[in-house]
């Protein structure tokens, strides 16, 4: 069942899934020439033939999506690292983790309202900016390591299906959670300073969405000289290796183990806070689509790949906002925009159909390959 | 012998990322055979049976009964006649003995969802068939996996016992050839030779060709028409256990270098 | 974190006492939550024992007991302690920890009134401060939490150490007031449906609650047939299963069928609502029988279940209903049923055939996405076409029954009726196959898939086949749900619906068909569905809380579920099943005698 023979059907249920792949890669071509061909010249006659109501897309439009689409794909990269961290420690998806993220944009709602009623968020933003994801952090770290020691730790020994039947439930039990303590309305952020909302000259680009990616940006970079370069970091890697060598080793398993969980929340933290700078509301479900489209993007780039993670969330993030445009749009299907979240399952079941282990190769420990 | 050979494997090669677990190896088994294969831990004999089984991907050729084996499922393979039991047991533990005993001859049946909901007669009588199929070849046994044993879960068998349904689990796959990998591995001598014996029977009353991997010398000369030595994925030598046993090359891989000289 | 950074401090602490603190802490921070998520003050409404007892003190005042009763244990092991704790220390243990349960109350009482946290709290309000110092002051508050906390860990305790026997008698009667509370709209329905009003009317308040008189005598009397019936109903149990087979299947079916009787005349009884009821709580059982055959016989995690369920309540709906906007066949509910069996089939083997060698846990996540896909597109401009998008399809008609009768939601009673028909398909489809040859290659996927494979077993057909039949009988659901509503929109197939029904099958026990029916009528029958109010409607903000929290701790405590299939549990505790098998001397150590294979198990009991 390895790449090579996925290609060559011998059961019927092989030929169905190679007629699948074939179907798929020919919608998306045929629609991405469409696309080409509207933009070309809206009229030619391969793009009536098509989509007769096509309007293709100008270059400011094109260029707004591409952007979205990176700033969201930062955002989906952060909390991937969670899942992808995690299941490379572990061997199990932490279906929680979006909820995390989703504590996160709340705890960023609650503080930067208080921030703004005490005046303070409009006098020094940059500040009351740094303290929110210092608090989201920090919240988010508490609940994912709460989270590690009440459920997954007394069953890191359960078949694999037992923890992420659990992590099912703590997502469920933490969105109702939400719902009891603070209601179930959504809820808003303070409005952004005009400088930071306003379009820049420089392509045009709203400056919130180039400060998501650098806060991205720096998150990550941060937690790449963790992993690569503490000692923290290299028990980690030891732990995902071999947790029973590891642990003979004299790495305290029990204790990588919840930093793992740590590190993974304080991404979600950090994402949560963009989540929140992006789009100004959050409500108790926030955290769900997030979370598959996040944990797409781990498997998208190789699930217990830390750039993989990173990689594979733009690719997600870039997908979902262009997808529809560039390939359904041309095709004729109508009210695309509603099938964004479509269009990001879509791309994980297709990328499993394709390439399972993900496009830049998974890091797992020998046990968890098999 | 002669004629076309049951199993025909012909430059067969695996390999583990740039490692060769078979380098070309060339065996053929006519029907009615014992062979034994042995050769150092880590000489592929394992790979072998995986490759043969299509547990792993395996370029070169194996042709049974002329036909080729590679590109199927293992489950293809299995139903075209080739059954193995698994080195470290690999029981079903929480399906009772008979359990393991009746799933395993799915391949050979072919009562569906229609027969089961409407209870047809063709349905009763094919589990009829099954059940006492399963007690039939548990009956080979002895006494040992038949009676209350049947309705125990495999978990609670002694190793022995679960070594011996690994065999009995295999047979009622209804194969040509079988493949036992290391059946007497961790049993006590008296075990062992009992084993042996059902080897030899096993050939002679179910008809089975057989080939097994085996680390017992005594049990390796009892059982076996021919012993096949494989060396670091090469076939180092094929013949009777005389013949191998004196093999220069055979002492040498087990005892190293230098061996031979002394 | 708490933990870690007192960690030196607690370790300080003998190991019990480390446990009070532990227990007591978790207790006053449950306590605080479950003030806070506003169920006292919501529950409060519901009279339990009317004028003393409402369902939100029951909340918080279940808290301090369970603690006392945990405390109140004494330790495994204990004649290998050095100095295993006294009576006297179990009971002191058991108050302290419900003291702190109780004390989370006090200093909530405290907080709430001198700060004010409204603005992300939403139940940080006057009323709760209201119910936790009884309208009389925070002082008062404060102290009678305190009391009450210590008292309630006291008595959790005393319970605990009390002989087992008494320990029964006075669960028993403590289940039996709590059941008789919760099941007092049933209760009535059904006297009133025989006019026996006057036997309830001692028992119950006028507006809700048993009285002070019902629940004395509630109490006495069950609490003496438990004292008597000690046992009893244990042999009968004992006795049936020594039976022989025969008599034994004769005793199985004489059960099945009285229990059929009872459901088929208890809709004549009852009044609309509880028809209404009981045909939520059969369209439960009928998807999580349809789920059980995925995830339980044959092993998949399906979260996207409830994709069946919408693929056969918008089929029928496109099939049956006048409305429907593209295609309007208005064939007949029956002949529809049997083109949405083979929509159903082909939506299973699509969904099926990408997903099934996938990994168990990528399954798990890309099954969720195909449920979500589903419902998108329902919901979708591009399809509504189709499916009328988000203002789906509406007037649909019922079930007609060979022209003699109709089938739809305003009589619940014939709603029950058509349920009970199909959840008795699904049963005996669930029986029949778990015990063929499919059901055993089920098995022994489930159980190590790869030597199923090398066994001979078409493991991708096999799994296929489960997906199918949960397909076809999820699809079984939509269409009836569609008759009983009348009408389809996209909001009715959340993914949640999915996962109540993987919880319903999860705590009724995986693989066992009892255990699954069980499951939906406890939790769908006093919590109510994901839409469908239950007997406790005061609950219905809260039950999705409570479904998370009782699927986590369900796969923490008991996996296998409350009714669990013999073989589940034996392969989620094979280790501890072994161990028991091995001092009852039921293993098989003997290898060079081989026993004679017939009579008892060596040394057997």
């Amino acid at each position: 069942m390895a790449s090579a023979s996925m290609w060559v059907p011998r059961t019927k249920v092989d030929w169905f899934l190679t007629v699948l792949r074939v179907l798929a890669l020919t919608v998306v071509t045929v629609g991405l020439l469409a696309f080409i061909a509207q933009q070309i010249d809206v009229d030619n006659p391969f793009a009536r033939a098509v989509n007769p109501d096509a309007t293709g897309l100008t270059g400011p439009q094109f260029r707004g999506l591409v952007i979205s689409g990176f700033a969201q794909g930062a955002m989906y990269g952060l909390i991937a690292l969670g899942y992808s961290m995690v299941y490379g420690v572990l061997g199990f998806i932490n279906f929680a983790h979006g909820e995390v993220f989703m504590v996160g944009a709340m705890t960023g709602m609650i503080t930067s309202n208080k921030l703004d009623d005490a005046g303070l968020w409009e006098a020094n933003f940059i500040g009351s900016l740094l303290f929110i994801v210092a608090v989201s952090m920090l919240v988010c770290t508490l609940t994912a390591v709460i989270m590690e020691r009440v459920a997954y730790r007394p069953l890191r020994k359960a078949p694999r299906l037992i923890p992420l039947i659990t992590s099912i439930g703590i997502s469920f039990f933490i969105q109702n959670t939400s719902v009891v303590l603070l209601g179930p309305t959504s809820k808003a952020y303070p409005d952004m300073p005009d400088w930071l909302t306003a379009k820049r000259t420089f392509l045009e680009i709203e400056g919130t969405k180039i400060m998501v990616i650098c806060v991205a940006a720096v998150a990550m970079l941060g937690l790449w000289l963790l992993v690569e370069r503490t000692k923290t970091g290299k028990a980690m890697r030891a732990v995902a290796e071999d947790q029973e060598i590891a642990g003979l080793m004299g790495v305290d398993v029990n204790r990588t183990i919840v930093k793992v969980f740590a590190v993974g929340g304080a991404m979600a933290g950090v994402a949560g806070i963009l989540w929140g700078v992006l789009f100004r509301s959050v409500i108790h479900y926030t955290g769900f689509l997030p979370g598959i489209k996040a944990f797409s993007s781990a498997v998208v780039g190789g699930i217990g790949s830390l750039g993989g993670s990173m990689a594979g969330g733009l690719f997600i993030g870039l997908a979902e906002s262009t997808g529809p445009l560039l390939i359904l749009e041309p095709l004729g299907v109508s009210g695309v925009s509603q099938l964004r979240d479509a269009v990001a399952f879509a791309m994980l079941i297709g990328v499993l159909l394709l390439k399972p282990s993900g496009l830049f190769g998974e890091r797992l420990s020998a046990e968890d390959r098999a | 012998m002669n004629g076309r050979p049951l199993l025909d494997i012909r430059h067969l090669t695996v390999e583990f990322g740039g490692l060769r677990a078979l380098d070309g190896v060339d065996i053929q088994v006519h029907e009615g055979e014992i062979v034994s294969v042995i050769g150092p831990n880590g000489a592929g004999k394992t790979t072998l049976f995986n490759a043969i089984t299509a547990s792993v991907e395996a370029s070169g050729e194996i042709l049974f009964e002329g036909e080729t084996l590679l590109g199927l499922d293992a489950n293809q393979v299995t139903s075209r006649g080739v059954a193995r039991t698994f080195q470290n047991v690999r029981l079903f533990a929480n399906m009772t003995v008979i359990e393991n005993v009746m799933v395993s001859q799915h391949c050979r049946t072919k009562q569906g969802t229609f027969g089961a909901l409407f209870y047809t007669k063709a349905f009763r009588q094919e589990e009829a068939e099954i059940r006492s199929r399963a007690e039939k070849i548990l009956g080979f046994f002895g006494a040992r996996l038949v009676g209350f044993r049947l309705d125990q879960p495999a978990a609670m068998l002694s190793y022995a016992n679960r070594r011996r349904l690994e065999i009995a689990r295999a047979m009622a796959t209804q194969p040509k050839l079988l493949l036992l990998d290391e059946p007497v591995a961790g049993m006590n001598p008296v075990e062992s030779a009992e084993l042996t014996g059902l080897i030899g029977r096993l050939r002679e009353e179910w008809g089975f060709t057989i080939v097994v991997i085996e680390h017992d010398m005594e049990v390796v000369r009892e059982v076996s028409d021919r012993v096949i030595v494989l060396d670091h994925g090469v076939m180092i030598a094929d013949g009777d256990y005389e013949e191998v046993s004196s093999d220069p090359r055979v002492i040498e891989a087990y005892l190293g270098h230098g061996a031979t000289t002394k | 974190m708490t933990a870690t950074v007192l960690s030196p401090v607690l370790r300080r602490i003998p190991g019990t006492w480390r446990r009070v603190l532990r227990l007591g802490a978790l207790g006053a921070v449950g306590q605080a939550f479950i003030s806070l998520s506003g169920m006292p003050v919501r529950l409060d409404v519901r009279e339990i024992i009317v004028p003393i007892l409402s369902l939100g003190y029951v909340a918080v005042l279940a808290v301090p007991l369970v603690l006392g009763i945990l405390l109140g244990r004494r330790p495994e092991h204990e004649e290998f302690l050095e100095n295993p704790p006294s009576r006297l220390d179990l009971l002191l243990g058991g108050t302290v920890g419900g003291l702190m349960g109780g004390g989370g109350l006090s200093i909530l009482a405290l907080l709430l009134a001198n700060f004010d946290l409204r603005d992300p709290l939403i139940n940080w309000s006057p009323q709760l401060l209201e119910f936790l110092s009884f309208g009389r002051g925070t002082a008062f508050g404060f102290a009678i939490w305190l009391v009450i906390g210590g008292g309630l860990g006291l008595a959790g305790g005393t319970l605990r150490l009390a002989s087992s026997r008494t320990q029964r008698v006075i669960m028993t009667m403590v289940l039996t007031v709590v059941g008789a509370a919760i099941l007092e709209s049933l209760v009535v329905d059904l006297v009133e449906g025989v006019s026996l009003e006057a036997l309830v009317e001692w028992m119950y308040a006028p507006r809700g609650g048993l009285t002070l008189v019902g629940t004395g005598v509630l109490a006495v009397v069950s609490g003496l047939l438990s004292f008597v019936g000690q046992g009893r109903i244990k042999n009968i149990q004992e006795k049936i299963q020594a039976m022989e087979g025969p008599r034994q299947t004769r005793v199985n079916l004489m059960l099945i069928a009285a229990v059929g009787m009872v459901l088929v005349i208890m809709p004549l009884l009852v009044g609309k609502l509880t028809n209404e009821l009981l045909a939520n709580i059969g369209l439960f059982v009928l998807l999580a029988l349809g789920l059980n055959i995925v995830v339980g016989l044959a092993g998949i995690l399906d979260l996207g279940y409830v994709a069946f369920f919408a693929v056969g309540s918008y089929s029928t709906a496109v099939l049956t209903a006048a409305t429907s906007p593209r295609i309007a066949p208005e064939f007949p509910w029956f002949v529809a049923l049997i083109i949405v069996i083979f929509i159903a089939i082909l939506v299973g083997l699509f969904i099926g055939a990408p997903v099934i060698r996938m990994r168990g846990d990528y399954l798990a996540i890309v099954t969720l996405g195909f449920g979500e896909i589903i419902r998108l597109l329902f919901l979708s401009d591009w399809l509504s076409g189709w499916f009328g998008g988000s203002q789906g399809i509406t007037a649909i008609d019922g079930v007609d029954v060979f022209g003699l009768l109709t089938v739809d939601g305003t009589n619940p009673r014939r709603v029950f009726y058509l349920v009970l028909f199909f959840c008795a398909i699904a049963i005996y489809i669930s029986w029949r196959l778990e015990r063929s040859r499919l059901g055993r290659a089920w098995m022994a996927v489930r159980e190590d898939e790869p030597v199923a494979e090398a066994m001979g077993i078409n493991t991708v057909n096999v799994k296929l086949m489960a997906f199918v039949v949960g397909a076809v009988l999820g699809s079984f659901g939509g269409a009836i749900f569609v008759a009983k509503v009348g009408s389809v929109f996209p909001t009715s197939f959340l993914i949640l619906v999915s996962i109540i029904i993987l919880v319903v099958v999860i705590f009724g026990g995986m693989g066992n068909i009892f255990g699954v029916i069980a499951g939906a009528v406890v939790l769908i029958g006093v919590l109510g569905g994901p839409k469908q109010p239950g007997l406790l409607v005061e609950f219905s903000e809260f039950k999705l809380l409570i479904y998370g929290a009782l699927l986590v701790w369900m796969m923490l405590a008991r996996p296998e579920g409350l009714i669990p299939s013999a073989r589940r549990s034996r392969e989620l505790h094979q280790e501890e099943f072994l161990q028991d098998a091995w001092l009852r001397g039921q293993i098989d150590t003997d290898d060079n005698c081989p026993d004679e294979g017939s009579g008892s198990p060596a040394g057997g009991v």
